[in-house]
This record gives C-alpha cells, structure tokens and sequence, in this order.
C-alpha cells in the first residue's frame, strides 16, 4: 500500500510562506508528477512528503496513518536525488545493500535482493566499482536499486534525470516507467520538464509559487487547461496566448490556441502575417509568425516541408473548436 | 584552443625554472654536504669543500655526545602529536557543527579564528610567558604542547570546516532516508568520507608544530626543548660550528622530511581540496 495525503500542509522558512496550505490525495500504486518552473515549491513539497523538511502546520498522511512526526527512515518511503548521493566510499554492492544493512537484514537476504535488482537493473557487472567508476546513468542506475530493494510503500524521485544528456534521458524516462508498470508501486517524481511529466504520469500536478494550479491526467491538462499558466506551461511548443480585441471577439481576456490547431496558407484566412524564424524537425515545421491578432509571433506547428521563405505573407486559420477561453483572471471559460 | 609553445621558449621555461628550483634547494644541499665535513674543512673556500676534503659522519657523533639527540627528537614528537591530538579533538566537532549547523554569524566566526593568525606572534609573547612563568608551565611539554595547539587551531579548524563543507548533504539526507540512525550516519557516512580530510590535516599540522621556532626557543631551556631548540643550540656566541650545525640540521628535519616525502600525495590533496573538484 502506498496513499499518500497531505491535509492543509503548509511550508514557511522564516517569514517567507514557501507552500501556503495544501490538500492532495496520491492514490496507491499511482505515477504521480510534481511539475512547475524553478522554485515552485514542488522539490521542497517532495521533502516534506520524505521527512527531510519538518511541516510548518497541516498533515502528512501515509496509509491513512499520520507521518507527520516520524522520521524519514520509518516513513517507507525512499528517495532518488538529482545528485544520485551515492555513498562514494561503497561499492556499488554495498551502496544498494546500505539501506537493508541498516534495517538488520540478514546476510544472505541481503545478497538476494542486491542481486535480484542489480538484474533488474542492469548493474550485475559493475557490483564491485566504486560510483566513481561509473557513467551518470550507471550512477542514476545504483541510485535507483538502493531505493527498490527496501521494497518500499512509495518512490519519490527529485528531478532524477536533469543531470543526464538528452540521449540518456530519453533511456532512463522509458526504463522508470517501466519500472512503475513492473512493480506496481506509487512513485511521486518531482521535473520542471514537462515533456517528462506528460509522457510519464498518471497525474501531473502543476505547481506555481506554492500553490497547486491543477491537478488531472496529462490529456486533461493539455486539452483542458483550468487557467493561462497551465495552458501555457503544458505543451510544446507552447500554446499561443492572445488578448487584446481579438480576445473581446470571443467574449474572453485572453483566448488560447495550440500550435496544432492552426492552420498556415498562403490562400485567404483569419489572420493575416508574415513568417519569421521557421524551425524544421523533419516531421514537423514550426513556423513563428508575426500578425496583427497578437504582439506576440503565433506559432504554428505544420506536417512535413511547406516550403515557406523567411519575410513571406501569410494566412492563418485557427480551428474554432480548439479555441481555449480565459477571463480577465486568467481562469478558463467553459 | 591548447597554447602553442615553441620548442625553444620550453627549453628556455625549463632551463629557467630547473635553475630556480636548484637555487632553492641548494641551501638544503649544501647543508647535507657540510654534515659530512670536520669543522675546519667547512669554513674553507666552497670549491675547496666539495673536492679537496675528506668525508666522515665525526659531526654526527658529536652531536649525539655533547647534546642528546634523541631527548630532543622524543620531546619534538611529543609536542607535535600531543598538539595535533589535542588540537583536532576540539576542532573536530567545531568544524563539524559549523559545516553542518550553521548559524547566523559562522562566517564572522570563521574570520575571526582566521584573523589572530594575522597576529604576530610576538605580540603575545610577554603575556604568555608571564602566564607559563606563573602556573610553572616555562619549559616543560604540556606548556608547549598547549601553546601549538593553540597557534595552529585556527588552521585546523578551517581545514576541517572546507573538508566537511565539501560533503554533499544530500549524501546525509540520503543516509538518513535509508533508515541510518545519527549514530550510523556518523560512523558509517560522514566519518569515511571524511577520513582523507582530517588525514591530511593531521599530516600537515604535525609539520607546522614540528618545524615551530619562535614558541619552542621562548617558552623552553633544557628539559622540553625539541629539535628546533637543538639545532639553535649550535648556533652559540662561542662561535659557529658549520659542520656540527649542519648535521644537527640534516638529523632535525630528516625524520618530518621522511614522512613529508611519503605522504606527499595526501598532504597535496588536502591542501589543494575546495580548489579542484
């Protein structure tokens, strides 16, 4: 079992309110994503989950029993850090075995589930090294058998891969996923990716100075955004955001279109403008176009090659039925 | 891009510097030389010394005959390790709260321990002479011993505090969440990861209260005086004794530049940590 609920949790250093009070169910066995720009709160909302921070007021519930004053260690719950803390002094046997050492586990049961997760993992050659022998995903790698064989009620990793190149990241995203499916167990990951957190999560959680802004499935968010800062931190590239009169034409403060959802030609459309920097992915174009709709350039996401020059009028159409409402709040209009 | 050296500014760089390098060393060398000579051989003409002369270890066994030697080399490590020991058994834990548990003004504490070492020593010394002359401590090794420690705990402290300082909390953290008490936290962590740190500080600390001058001539006469004071002792207003002085030099500073030698690679590590990663 692995439920994880925080009633009116809150966070001060000193004065300054770092987490204002917070409601916030994890249910077992869910991939949840803490996501939001740097100093969201969301790394300070992991350790509070952990024990590393003491909550200034309000409850951490685990499995329905308050956690709140128990320390970290008797929590169940383990923790992958961004800097991978592995012991440098260790093996890597030893690094993964630590925690089931401290625990008073037997010998032999120790060796059987450093074994079995160095296999999983696939570390059983480099069980001898030191981490300082290691590459960085080998490092994340041991990181992560440390925390599985304490055979734990939760996983809680803080921004695991961000010290990890592109290539790599891409690997270890597939292998922690794949991870969850396997053990079934509640993992909550902390990034300020958002790639990360839509293709890893059963739940993201958008966090902005604090404060949770939604909460949903990554579907619910991308297509259903409550307000303009989730709208405009989910989804890549970002959605296009425009007030002003064109906005008043839609009775709203602000509309929301997604790249997508735009369509650029050269015929006759709603806007009018000229193209500017062009990004080409092969599969796709991304076209910045500066109009009159908007200060800022629409990006418009196309299929394929359309041949478009630098400077070049253009039209484009956005499809209506994508059109996202804002009030003047910023709170979506249904 | 790599600078480029031509072949002849390296030759000129390598000449220069091995040039330098001997000028350093030749005091050290010429003293080594002049350990091996009798005392008339030493004051002739240095060309004279070094080809027209005889070698003998005489000046050794005098040495040994008219001043104990060894009374001085125990009483020279008694003073260094007992200041060494002393010394990090309070700056073991001041370094340790400051690196882990620091509060407001650590930092001015830190610069505070760091500027009485800008104080020249003998600015204190009548003060503290009169202090040993009053609780009896003038020339004896608790006296001195409490002296070095002090001179040098400044150093060690900061050594201490950039060592721990280094050690990522996050490995604590993580200790702490795989279920290491304080305790284990403590001995099976931080005390290994810290172990090439405090070595290194020993070392260097040892060296600094071995070589020490000005407190050990001041503060002693006979009964506590370590090597420092031997070697001076040969330096006396009946006149200088070149070969006596050298040999006493040479057995002074083998035994510290024999460990030197052998520790060099952690002395270097610990002195250089904080700078490279």
């Amino acid at each position: 079992m692995g439920q994880i609920q925080l009633n009116q949790v809150s966070k001060s250093f000193g004065s300054v309110e770092v987490i204002p009070p917070l409601d916030l169910t994890i249910e077992d066995g869910e991939f949840v994503v803490f996501v939001g720009p740097s100093g969201c709160g969301k790394s300070t909302l992991l350790r509070l989950i952990a024990g590393l921070e003491d909550v200034t007021d309000g409850h951490v519930m685990i499995d329905g029993d308050d956690a709140t004053d128990i320390v970290p260690a008797k929590r169940g719950l383990a923790m992958v850090f961004q800097s991978y803390a592995l012991y440098p002094h260790m093996s890597v046997r030893k690094n993964i075995a630590f925690p089931l050492r401290m625990a008073g586990l037997d010998k032999s049961e120790q060796d059987r589930r450093v074994t079995e997760a160095a296999r999983v993992l696939n570390l059983t050659d480099y069980l001898e090294r030191r981490p300082g022998q290691l590459s960085g995903g080998q490092r994340q790698r041991v990181a992560i058998g440390r925390a599985i064989v304490r055979e734990p009620e939760a996983f809680l990793f803080d921004e695991p891969l961000s010290n990890l190149d592109a290539a790599l990241r891409v690997g270890m995203r597939l292998e922690i996923s794949e991870l969850h499916k396997r053990l079934a167990t509640t993992m909550i990951y902390v990034t300020h990716d958002q790639v990360e957190a839509m293709t890893m999560a059963d739940k993201i959680v958008v966090l902005q100075a604090g404060v949770i802004e939604q909460v949903g499935s990554p579907l619910e968010l991308y297509q259903r955004p409550r307000n303009t800062f989730v709208a405009g931190f989910i989804g890549s590239p970002k959605m296009n955001l425009i007030g002003g009169s064109e906005a008043a034409k839609h009775d709203a403060a602000t509309i929301g279109i997604r790249p997508e959802h735009i369509e650029i030609s050269e015929g006759p459309g709603a806007w009018e403008g000229t193209v500017g920097v062009s990004e080409h992915l092969g599969s796709d174009t991304f076209f910045h176009v500066q109009t009159a709709a908007s200060s800022e350039p629409i990006t418009v996401r196309a299929q394929g090659e359309l041949g478009l020059r630098y400077g070049q009028k253009v039209y484009l159409s956005p499809s209506m039925e994508h059109l996202h409402r804002f009030d003047s709040k910023g709170l979506r209009i249904e | 891009m790599a600078r480029s050296v031509s072949n002849r500014a390296k030759a000129l760089n390598t000449a220069v510097a091995g040039t330098l390098g001997f000028l350093m060393f030749f005091p050290i060398l010429w003293i080594i030389v002049l350990s091996f000579k009798t005392e008339e051989d030493a004051i002739r003409a240095p060309l004279e010394v070094l080809f027209n002369s005889g070698w003998t270890l005489e000046s050794f066994f005098t040495v040994q005959e008219r001043s104990d030697y060894f009374k001085h080399f125990s009483n020279s490590v008694i003073i260094s390790l007992g200041s060494t020991f002393l010394g990090l058994l309070i700056a073991v834990p001041a370094a340790w709260a400051m690196a882990f548990v620091p509060a407001k003004h650590t930092k001015n504490v830190l610069m505070w321990m760091l500027s009485t070492k800008m104080l020249p020593p003998v600015g204190v010394l009548v003060p503290i002479y009169l202090i040993f002359r009053d609780y009896g401590l003038l020339d004896t090794r608790i006296g001195l011993v409490f002296v070095l420690m002090m001179m040098n705990l400044p150093i060690i402290i900061w050594m201490l505090y950039t060592y721990f300082k280094e050690i990522p909390g996050e490995i604590l953290e993580a200790a702490r969440m795989d279920g290491a008490s304080l305790r284990e936290e403590i001995l099976y962590v931080l005390t290994p990861m810290a172990i090439p740190g405090m070595a290194s500080t020993v070392l260097l600390n040892i060296i600094l209260a071995w070589n020490e001058a000005f407190w050990t001539l001041n503060l002693t006469a006979a009964k506590a005086a370590p090597l420092t004071a031997f070697i001076a002792s040969y330096s006396s207003p009946e006149g200088l004794f070149y070969a006596k002085l050298s040999a006493a030099s040479i057995m002074a500073i083998a035994p510290i530049l024999i460990m030197g030698w052998f520790s060099q690679k952690q002395l270097v590590r610990g002195l250089t940590f904080g700078a490279v990663k």
